[in-house]
């Protein structure tokens, strides 16, 4: 009977709380929620200074593996319990959803101050997924709502010795010379390409570097408006590269149920010679594996017809949150972690490329060499629409059963136009 | 002389049942021979090394997961969310069990029907209400760390309860009722009969749902990560699996100490699961029933 | 005087029943607050359309759970009221126009679920039934077995799927097959039967369906192996006296005194493997295309991927009716087998 009458105590003393329980009202602590587990340890070190310097405690909490920090977020914006600062890490329209629903603060007036001062410590490409230009699609006012701490891009790298092994001289331009050099390494028994395409994104990514080259992003962004069809003979084409690579036996056996993690251990122990992966490889590959010995090149192109463009950009985005009552000195946190010295010690520490134009002081070569490519990078986040993501999932998941042989280019591409027409018609009608 | 054919006949069997056992005995073990093997390698071996057992143990890994992990502060948070729920478990379920099997009340049937259809609707799609309505009891954004750990010991026993009531319900419809009988002439109210009659009796049954809760708890991550917060210059109030996603997350491309910290986590539910077993296997032995019944143990 | 006995056996009853009533009150009370406020909000949100995150929450009634699965006719206008659409159809189904309108991929989420769940009931449980029977016996090593046979399920998810996925992972390098499952075909001569095995559409679930199983079978073996030691053993002495061979007390003793364990069992694998997804999630992430998905994985890819939080409700409602009625239909199952 007494264990029960405490169990009743408790609970009503839990529920008398909710009257008077808020969120914790210190005026100098910020709360920062974040998912990069490989910046965690150096983001507490530099707050730890942060609050030598100005009494300010940063709290940093790590909310790993990235799709549950997503989950997360999702959940506490409906409540309405986001901390000072966060970041969102899903496709532009999700986070002109965020902007739109209050939680996130326009940074475009503190990017400007002073002659633009911040604006222009940063890489342009940096700055430019967080950026809403005036008149966007999305229906948000113009301006500045995320601050990068790094930048990252995505390309192919080629494991040097094994390419020597089949005598391959230098890494392919073209894709007709991929194809040859990975011709020679299927004959002494090595697995030519890696890459996390269980990762539907990164399928994607792969996928939309080459429909860049062969269609040029007018065609692409008419797709999208439903203008061009999916069954139209350039994007075929496009579908067509899997085709070719699965039949040639070019991709690793198992690539469409490969986690990027996976395929990183692959491309580190020396089991495939060309691996599709984004800069951040080169923290990933120097932890499995210092000796690799390998270079960094742009996917080789198909066609002439229009520039290969590769995915890059931010890397992490923080937002601050608008609501905050400390939105000011949680910009002010922002200004400082993204100034020189500070995006020395993230970039030195985590092998990323810093945001901060003026901090690419002594990268590691295979870094530096991902970094020259940022002026050919693109990304949805710049694009002045994207595509509906049923529509996305449909087709990535059409170039994984490509990929297996179970369908050929044009049944993926009749079934993914049949997906976007039928999205087409329920935005009309949500229109309505 | 050779052995007689019925002797034949049972050697051949009792050879076969052991191929049986051993057979997946060798696929139980494996993983975590694996584990603990990888766990005791150095990072460059752990890839190149293909023999059975690595010819230098390096136990610097535990060391090195259980400090640069934290892991110490996040395993007495376990140890204390695994308790309290269980526990919860065990006293809330039972009662309720113990009750639709047992006493009479308006509306028994229908409750039950309602905490049954309850396991059958999938967690993911509640995840934003479920944070919603925690956030507006104040569990969530309490400044005090306890009140935002009951949020969770609550949700998580919640998670718990349904399957354990049916569980314990079905044991106690199979309950002899004349023991119970007897209790009552003897003077037992009917909390008495619960603590005393059905309880002991349930035994196996609470034993088993110990089990299934622990591991539920201990390897939970999800609710944990929508539901907890930690505040700045307080110790964590994260459950341990929370440490060890962290860590993997970082420390992906170190497979030892990866696997070091994934060995942590499974041995202490190992050895709750070695404790608890014997009482699910433990008919047979006098219990406290075959006392009450003998009449040597009053009440 | 029986008038007092009366009244007075009234206020005790009533208080019977109210002392009885606090028995369920705490599991009632957490019941009540963390199921009930959730399912409703669950229902309200499967009849909306709305992205997870902006204010909008556009209501369209049913449309959501007529995307799943409804009766549509062919050039159905889109504005009928539903009467009206009442009406339409009954003319398409004199015409023969009147056809299936279905989420293709999702109602095969449901049979990839099912397949897995037939398989634990199948494999996993006659595993578990047949080393529990062995382990009930007086043989060497018993209480060693029941140590093991229970750490598959100990083990989380994310464990098992990454071992599991290095055993069965295909490749070559320097002309060895670095899965674990491959090179040991691949010693013993049968080089054939090498395979991709969780990449390949016709192995993937398969695989999938069995490390499962081999996660769950745990539960199984404790439960059968609790209840075979309670059947009395001079039952089975009865049964040798009569001259029963071993095959005719397994199905005259055994099977029945061990009837509602196996029912309890059944129910949990059933529950258990309808709703596993932690193990697809860590193991293939329902690709190769679809070829792996399930319910629950497909109600998180559109909570998370296509944004559809509308739609992924109201999946979670249908596949929550969907076990209900399976749930129902065992009860009216076991009650048959029961009266046998």
């Amino acid at each position: 009977m007494s264990k029960r009458l405490a169990c009743l105590i408790v609970l009503c003393f839990a529920l008398l709380y909710s009257g008077c329980a808020g969120t914790p009202e210190d005026p100098n602590t910020l709360t920062v929620w974040h998912w990069m587990t490989d910046r965690h340890d150096v983001l507490v070190q530099l707050a730890e200074q942060y609050k030598a310097q100005t009494g300010i405690t940063v709290d940093f909490q790590l909310f790993a593996p990235s799709d549950i920090y997503s989950q997360k977020v999702i959940a506490a914006a409906q409540a309405h319990i986001l901390p000072d600062i966060f970041g969102i890490l899903d496709k532009k329209s999700v986070f002109a959803d965020f902007i739109k629903g209050g939680f996130v603060a326009n940074l475009k007036p503190y990017f400007e101050e002073n002659g633009r001062e911040w604006e222009n410590s940063f890489f342009e490409k940096a700055l430019e997924g967080n950026r809403f230009s005036a008149n966007n699609a999305y229906g948000v006012a113009e301006g500045i709502y995320a601050a990068p701490l790094d930048v990252m891009n995505i390309q192919m790298v080629y494991n040097k010795k094994l390419l020597e092994k089949a005598g391959v001289v230098s890494p392919p331009k073209t894709f007709d010379e991929f194809l040859r050099a990975a011709e020679a390494l299927n004959k002494i028994g090595i697995t030519p390409f890696v890459s996390g395409w269980a990762e539907l994104w990164l399928l994607d990514c792969f996928a939309s570097n080459y429909a860049f080259n062969i269609m040029g992003i007018d065609k692409i962004m008419a797709t999208y408006r439903g203008e061009v069809l999916y069954t139209d003979p350039d994007w075929v084409k496009v579908f067509e590269i899997f085709s070719v690579m699965a039949q040639k036996n070019i991709l690793a056996s198992g690539i469409v149920t490969k986690s990027n993690k996976f395929a990183e251990q692959d491309f580190a122990l020396e089991r495939a010679a060309f691996a599709f992966n984004g800069s951040w490889c080169v923290n990933v590959y120097h932890g499995m594996n210092p000796d690799l010995d390998y270079g960094v090149m742009l996917p080789p192109k198909i066609s002439d017809g229009h520039p290969l463009m590769i995915w890059g950009g931010a890397g992490g985005s923080l937002v601050v949150n608008e609501t905050s009552p400390r939105k000011e000195k949680a910009v002010a946190f922002l200004k400082w972690l993204t100034a020189q010295d500070q995006q020395a010690v993230l970039s030195e520490a985590t092998r990323n490329l810093p945001s901060n134009r003026n901090a690419l002081a002594d990268l590691p070569k295979e870094l530096a060499d991902f970094g020259q490519a940022m002026d050919v990078v693109t990304h949805q986040t710049v694009w002045p629409i994207e595509e509906d993501a049923v529509v996305k999932e449909k087709f990535t998941k059409g170039l994984q059963s490509i990929i297996i042989g179970e369908r050929t280019p044009q049944e993926v591409a009749r079934e993914v136009q049949e997906i976007k027409k039928r999205q087409m018609e329920r935005a009309i009608r949500r229109a309505q | 002389m050779g052995m007689n054919p019925y002797k034949i006949r049972r050697l051949t069997k009792l050879v076969l049942i052991q191929a049986l056992l051993i057979t997946v005995t060798i696929t139980c073990l494996f993983p975590l021979f694996w584990m603990v093997r990888s766990s005791l390698m150095t990072q460059d071996a752990v890839f190149v090394d293909q023999s059975i057992i690595p010819s230098r143990l390096h136990f610097g890994n535990y060391v090195r997961a259980w400090t640069q992990g934290q892991f110490g502060r996040y395993f007495l948070n376990s140890v204390v969310y695994t308790t309290i729920v269980v526990f919860g478990i065990v006293v809330i379920s039972s009662w309720a069990a113990y009750a639709f099997s047992r006493l009479k009340f308006p509306g028994r049937k229908l409750f039950f029907v309602l905490f049954i259809l309850a396991v059958m609707i999938p967690l993911p799609g509640s995840f934003v209400p479920l944070t919603v309505l925690m956030t507006k009891i104040g569990f969530i954004n309490s400044p005090y760390s306890w009140v935002r750990q009951l949020g969770y010991i609550l949700c998580m026993i919640n998670v718990g309860l349904p399957l354990s009531v049916f569980l314990l319900k079905t044991f106690f419809d199979q309950m002899p009722s004349d023991l119970e009988d007897a209790a009552r002439i003897d003077g037992c109210n009917k909390m008495g009969i619960w603590r005393h009659v059905a309880l002991p009796l349930a035994r196996p049954a609470i034993a088993v749902i110990v089990i299934f809760n622990a591991l539920n708890v201990w390897n939970e991550y999800l609710l944990a990560r929508l539901l907890l917060n930690d505040v700045a210059g307080k110790p964590t109030i994260m459950p341990l699996q929370r440490g060890v996603m962290v860590f993997a997350d970082t420390h992906n491309v170190e497979y030892p100490l990866l696997m070091a910290s994934l060995t942590i986590a499974a041995v202490p539910i190992i050895l709750v699961y070695l404790f608890v077993q014997k009482h699910i296997l433990a008919v047979g032995e006098p219990s406290k029933i075959d006392l009450l019944k003998e009449g040597r143990l009053s009440r | 005087m029986p008038k007092i006995n009366l009244k007075h056996r009234s206020w005790y009853e009533v208080k019977d029943r109210l002392s009885s009533f606090l028995f369920i009150l705490p599991a009632a009370t957490i019941f009540a607050v963390f199921y009930v406020y959730p399912f409703f909000e669950t229902f309200n949100l499967s009849l909306r359309d709305w992205n997870g995150i902006g204010p909008a929450k556009l209501f369209v009634g049913f449309r959501n759970f007529s995307d799943i699965l409804s009766l549509m006719a062919s050039q159905q206008p889109a504005d009928l009221t539903w009467w009206q659409s009442v009406i339409y159809w009954l003319k398409s189904l004199a015409a023969g126009t009147l056809s299936l309108n279905y989420d293709e991929v999702w109602w095969r989420s449901v049979w990839h679920a099912s397949y897995i769940t037939l398989v634990a009931l199948t494999f996993q449980n006659a595993l578990a039934f047949m080393l529990a029977m062995a382990c009930d016996r007086e043989i060497r090593g018993k209480h060693f077995y029941r140590a093991v046979f229970f750490i598959p399920p100990v083990l989380s998810e994310v464990v098992v799927g990454l071992i599991w996925k290095w055993i069965l992972e295909g490749g070559v390098q320097n002309g060895q097959h670095y899965g674990l499952l491959n090179h040991c075909l691949d010693a013993i001569g049968l080089h054939h039967l090498v395979n991709d095995w969780l990449s390949d559409p016709k192995t993937a679930l398969t695989c999938i369906a069995v490390v499962h199983s081999w996660k769950g079978f745990g539960w199984g073996f404790l439960m059968f192996l609790a209840g075979l030691q309670t059947i009395d053993r001079e039952l089975y002495e009865a049964a040798k006296v009569d001259g029963a061979g071993a095959w005719r007390t397994f199905w005259n003793i055994t099977v029945p005194m061990m009837l509602p364990v196996i029912i309890v069992v059944v129910i949990l694998t059933i529950l258990g493997s309808m709703q596993a997804f932690v193990l697809i999630l860590s193991m293939t992430d329902g690709g190769p295309g679809y070829h792996t998905e399930v319910p629950v994985t497909r109600i998180l890819a559109a909570m998370m991927r296509t944004k559809e939080f509308g739609y992924a409700c109201a999946m979670g409602v249908t596949f929550g009716a969907i076990l209900i009625a399976l749930s129902a239909a065992l009860k009216k199952m076991e009650n048959r087998i029961k009266r046998i």
